[in-house]
């Protein structure tokens, strides 16, 4: 295994204020069943962890705040709903050139620095939209692919997908994978499914969906983590939003925790997205803490954390403002998306 | 530090709790504490007074007065002059007080845990998130079993004056344990605090006032050690209920032998983490940092001995280390600290003398990069790995954030590690598979075992330990038991032994072949050891025959051949069953001849002694029956999962018999025990052995296996104390006078075995007092396996 190829990959860098911090690529492994069969994993085991650590870990004043920031920075600014239009993916991506309203940024000592979301994720139809929207900004465009949400479109016309999301101008394709393979246990097909789709992704950055709400247990989620990073994601991802349960801290603590064994075993590193039902900055913090205790602060920035979120945002200005002024805000002081 | 920096570091920084309202508290104290003794603040008597201290930075908090033995006997009769009208309130009332009480500790939660914070060291997060959740609940569990006391204890009532003395490591939490049960049931208490860890206890005294709690129904005084024993030794006090050191809970056990008291011990432990090859290892991990780096270890129950299935043993200790740079050691008032400060420097002191010889002894020392504050009182999480079974850190209890590790190869090595301590208080099992780790369960020598989990409480679940970590059950129903005592034995008068009758020549004839009576060890019959044999009189003076003389050598046989019988413990309780029927019906063939060696010993009436080989026979029956029927129980904890209140039994069982009732008393004693799994060594009465040794052709026939049932004839009282003394034997019950009760207690010592001494008159043919659950519950301990589940 070569480890010193595992943060290039010679694609372009991410966000702007990240530009030295490139995304991780990871190569695809050979197919190997031992990882999956050693997975073990106790549920209550793991709901201690999650639910004890909010009383373990806080962050107050100056350092809640610059957390906050953090949490920002880490979002995949989303719409996903079928009654998006440009006009609405343009309004998203000036907010995600200026997330923050400039006055708190000024006020919160960055007002020399380039703060913006993480990336801007839309549908296919919108990634042209959304390039030409983010123009010079350094913010990476992602495209949900794969027939997503439920992925089961034949893989031709899927791979077909990215390949054209990637031809738009997509810097990163949140695929999906095929449910059916991790709940019939048919792992080697989940695998060459998502080599397959990793191929067809070249030099964009792959984010993989596992959908662990339709998975059910922590241990089909430790599985599929395990065969989504041998095949090659660059980051696996929790939920698409449109399962009925999305992200959750303890298939968060499984998902990382898979992604440490991982590169302990391989050298290679892979990102972490949860996704779907994060929308107070207090669950934000829950998430930068679990990353911090369990990966480090290495997982604490865009290219190896992002939220998939979409009114996340607006809360997360509003504890700003409240930290700036000392006053609860309003939602309406702050410009929507 | 401006917001840029911290985004490029991304540290947590400071996240204080605040402790304004906590100071201004202890302030209103004003300076020096004083007594809660009839629902008053007393100055001590003695004038003195000592500081007490935050460990996380010595600084002084007040000072606490020193109650002497005036104060201690001042709070005994108040609690004294409660206790009737106390008992005698509806179980309604009592419930609604202690519901009061347990909603006060909620409204005032913080500031309990603030308190307890700066007092005791431990993180605010603990005593937050922990502690006081804790005693909360404890209270409103037992409001519970005060309300049903009536219905659920119909024939129990309360103890009367308890002391109680709880130690420094949770100390709200302690008082909770402690109060909670005793003053549900009826009883009234003197409690002092620990002297490092007195003040929550005041603030509790101050909830007590505030619920309208009965004056002298709580008593609370401060002081030190010989405040303690002011309480153990007034003869006011009908209870002592102890948690702390082994060492001190043998000095109790000493003191109070042939007081009458009965004891409850919640003492040290060195408790087993088990880590199997199928654990899901992060978790178990994480159990660890539960384990020993909760409260900074200082946990009686604490995972404090590692034992890792060897083909994962790299795996995890480098996992255990990586976690261990991510411990947080500070200020235990930040809220995001995991370690706080160590109780105070003798403890200090202590710890890092034991991690010394640790060292010295060829351990490798782990602790992780960031070291501890230089001031106040820290220690950092370690880890000490190759450590030896027989290394002094593998067998002291060190009470301190330090983890020793060691590899076992298969399961049945690591039950032998586990169980390889004079300890039995708790114990982690890690495993992914339940078969593996139900099976491990009851094989572990302790208390209180935790599947996939550890340092898991509740009130509804009992703790305490086997062999010298204590007896007696805190929480649940079998906590009860601690707290009440039969209502009979109120009314009972003391056993008083007759003169013994010197032989006057005349003989009494059986009219068969001259027997022999041995001694009845291992399956067999043997010769006493000395070779002497001692008369069996009838009341008028006739020889009725002889017995052999029993000396320490033959109970040391005995034990042994107990010791090795060990398949009883795990036979089917169907099969015991079996067996004991089996036994009865031996007995009932072979009722006319009992009968007449029951005469000729006793010069009873006939229909006397027709009524006591019946009741014998109908008691084998009785306990046949129990033998499947004596549960445990399922507890609900607060959790996905259940605990499991198994009752296991003792052990080694030794047992003096009453001395009347040569028969009756043997039968329902030894029944009772057997039926349980226990392996007995029986004395039988001294005047009716010969009801006894005829007996063995009924044992020999009844297929009781080889050792379960050992019998040695001879004098009783003398015997009962070397079997007290002998460290093999898991506990003992001892029917007879006073005199022998007291030392038999003082000699159980050695290994702090269970002891059961009883100095009253039980009407061995009344359903209530000659059998049923009181015996069964002597016989057994309670283990609880908690087994949290869930995919």
């Amino acid at each position: 295994m070569n480890v010193v190829d595992k943060h290039t990959g010679g694609r372009p860098a991410g966000a702007a204020a990240f530009a030295n911090q490139p995304h991780p690529y990871n190569p695809p492994i050979p197919f190997s069943l031992d990882p999956i069969e050693a997975v073990r994993v106790n549920l209550s085991a793991a709901e201690r962890r999650t639910s004890s650590l909010g009383g373990r870990r806080t962050v107050k004043k100056e350092w809640q705040a610059a957390w906050l920031v953090r949490a920002l920075q880490c979002i995949d600014l989303t719409t996903l709903n079928g009654d998006d239009t440009a006009g609405r993916v343009r309004r998203l991506c000036a907010k995600a050139r200026q997330p923050l309203r400039a006055d708190l940024q000024e006020a919160l000592g960055l007002g020399d620095r380039t703060i913006t979301t993480g990336a801007v994720c839309v549908y296919h139809r919108f990634v042209a939209t959304a390039v030409e929207a983010l123009q010079g900004s350094g913010i990476p465009v992602a495209a949900v692919s794969t027939g997503f949400p439920a992925g089961l479109s034949p893989l031709d016309t899927r791979l077909k997908e990215i390949e054209a999301s990637v031809a738009d101008g997509a810097e990163e394709i949140d695929i999906v994978i095929t449910r059916e393979h991790v709940l019939t246990g048919n792992w080697q097909a989940l695998y060459d499914e998502v080599k397959t789709c990793k191929a067809a992704c070249g030099k964009a950055h792959m984010k993989t969906i596992l959908a662990t709400g339709d998975l059910q247990t922590l241990r089909n989620v430790a599985r599929a983590s395990w065969v989504s990073m041998m095949a090659g994601s660059d980051f696996i991802k929790t939920s698409t939003g449109k399962e009925a349960i999305n992200a959750t801290l303890p298939v968060t603590l499984v998902m990382i925790r898979a992604i440490r064994e991982y590169r302990e075993m391989t050298g290679h590193v892979v990102g972490y997205k949860p996704a779907g039902g994060i929308s107070t900055a207090k669950d934000a913090m829950a998430y930068l803490a679990l990353m911090k205790e369990e990966l480090g602060n290495d997982w604490l920035q865009p290219n190896l954390f992002r939220f998939g979120a979409s009114s996340l945002l607006a809360d997360i200005e509003r504890q700003l403002e409240h930290y700036v002024t000392g006053r609860y805000a309003a939602f309406s002081h702050h410009a929507m998306a | 530090m401006s917001i840029a920096e911290i985004l490029d570091t991304m540290e947590y920084g400071p996240a204080p709790e605040s402790d304004k309202e906590a100071r201004a508290w202890i302030k209103g104290l004003g300076g020096e504490t004083r007594l809660f003794i009839g629902g008053a603040w007393k100055k001590a008597k003695s004038g003195e007074s000592f500081e007490t201290t935050s460990p996380s930075n010595g600084e002084v908090l007040t000072r606490l007065a020193q109650a002497n033995a005036a104060d201690v006997d001042a709070a005994v009769k108040a609690a004294a002059k409660a206790q009737p009208g106390w008992a005698a309130l509806p179980g309604h009332i009592r419930a609604r007080y202690l519901y009061a009480i347990a909603r006060l500790v909620q409204r005032h939660s913080r500031l309990f845990a603030v308190v307890e914070t700066l007092d005791n060291g431990k993180p605010i997060r603990e005593t937050r998130d922990i502690d006081i959740p804790l005693v909360a609940r404890h209270f409103y569990h037992h409001a519970g079993w005060a309300q049903l006391m009536d219905g659920e204890l119909a024939d129990k009532e309360p103890i009367g004056v308890c002391g109680q003395i709880i130690p420094w490591n949770f100390p709200l939490l302690m008082l909770a344990w402690k109060i909670a049960p005793a003053i549900a049931l009826g009883n009234t208490v003197v409690l002092k605090p620990a002297e490092y860890t007195s003040l929550t206890a005041l603030l509790f005294a101050e909830i007590c006032q505030k619920a309208g709690l009965p004056e002298g129904v709580v008593n609370i005084i401060t002081g030190d050690g010989a405040t303690g024993e002011a309480i153990v030794n007034h003869p006011g006090v009908a209870k002592i209920a102890f948690t702390g050191s082994t060492e001190v809970g043998r000095r109790i056990r000493e003191a109070t032998a042939g007081s009458g008291k009965s004891l409850t011990l919640e003492l040290g432990g060195k408790s087993p983490f088990i880590v199997f090859d199928d654990a899901d290892l992060d978790a178990a991990v994480e159990g660890v940092v539960d384990a020993i780096w909760f409260n900074q270890g200082q946990v009686c129950c604490a995972g404090s001995r590692l034992l890792v299935q060897e083909s994962v043993q790299d795996r995890f200790i480098a996992k255990l280390i990586a976690r261990m740079e991510t411990l947080r050691v500070g200020d235990p008032l930040d809220k995001a600290i995991d370690i706080g400060a160590i109780v105070h420097p003798v403890q200090l002191a202590r710890i890092r003398e034991l991690v010394d010889v640790g060292v010295k002894e060829g351990a490798v020392l782990h602790q992780p990069k960031s070291g501890v504050p230089a001031k106040g009182c820290f220690y950092p999480p370690t880890l000490l790995t190759g450590v030896h079974p027989a290394a002094t850190v593998s067998r002291v209890e060190i009470f301190g954030p330090v983890l020793v590790a060691t590899t076992f190869r298969t399961p049945a090595e690591a039950v032998e590690l586990a169980n390889n301590t004079e300890y039995g208080l708790a114990a982690s099992i890690w495993s992914e598979t339940l078969s593996l780790a139900l099976d491990i369960a009851p094989k572990l020598k302790c208390g209180v075992v935790w599947v996939n989990g550890t340092n898991m409480f509740d009130a509804g679940v009992g703790f305490g330990g086997y062999k010298e970590s204590g007896y007696g059950r805190e929480g649940g129903r079998e906590g009860l038991a601690a707290y009440c005592k039969p209502k009979w034995l109120a009314k009972a008068k003391p056993i008083v032994t007759a003169p013994a009758v010197e032989p006057n020549g005349d003989v009494v004839s059986t009219g068969f072949i001259d027997r022999t009576a041995k001694l009845y060890v291992g399956g067999k019959q043997a010769r006493p050891d000395g070779g002497y044999s001692r008369p069996i009189v009838s009341p008028s003076g006739a020889l009725v025959g002889e017995v052999g003389d029993g000396n320490r050598k033959d109970i040391r046989n005995a034990v042994e051949a107990a010791r090795k019988a060990t398949g009883w413990a795990t036979t089917a309780e169907h099969s015991r069953a079996q067996i004991l029927y089996y036994i009865a019906e031996n007995l009932d063939a072979r009722s006319g001849e009992f009968a007449d060696r029951l005469a000729a010993m006793t010069g009873k009436r006939k229909q006397d002694i027709a009524r006591e080989v019946a009741a014998s026979v109908s008691r084998l029956f009785s306990y046949g029956a129990w033998a499947d029927k004596f549960e445990g129980a399922v507890h609900k904890p607060p959790l996905r999962g259940v605990a499991l209140a198994m009752n296991e039994p003792l052990g080694v069982l030794g047992i003096a018999c009453p001395e009347e009732h040569g028969l009756l008393g043997f039968v329902s004693t030894f029944a009772p025990a057997i039926a349980m799994g226990n392996r007995v060594v029986v004395l039988p009465s001294s005047r009716q052995a010969l009801a006894v040794t005829d007996f063995y052709q009924v044992l020999e026939t009844s297929d009781v296996p080889d050792g379960v049932v050992n019998i040695v004839t001879g004098d009783r009282d003398a015997l009962g104390l070397e079997l007290a003394k002998h460290e093999e034997v898991d506990g003992i019950w001892y029917f007879g006078g006073r005199d022998t009760a007291a030392k038999i207690e003082k000699a159980s010592t050695g290994n702090l075995k269970q002891v059961w001494t009883e100095t009253v008159q039980r009407d061995w043919y009344d359903g209530r007092q000659g059998e049923g659950r009181e015996f069964l519950s002597r016989a057994v301990q309670v283990k609880n396996i908690w087994v949290p589940y869930g995919e």
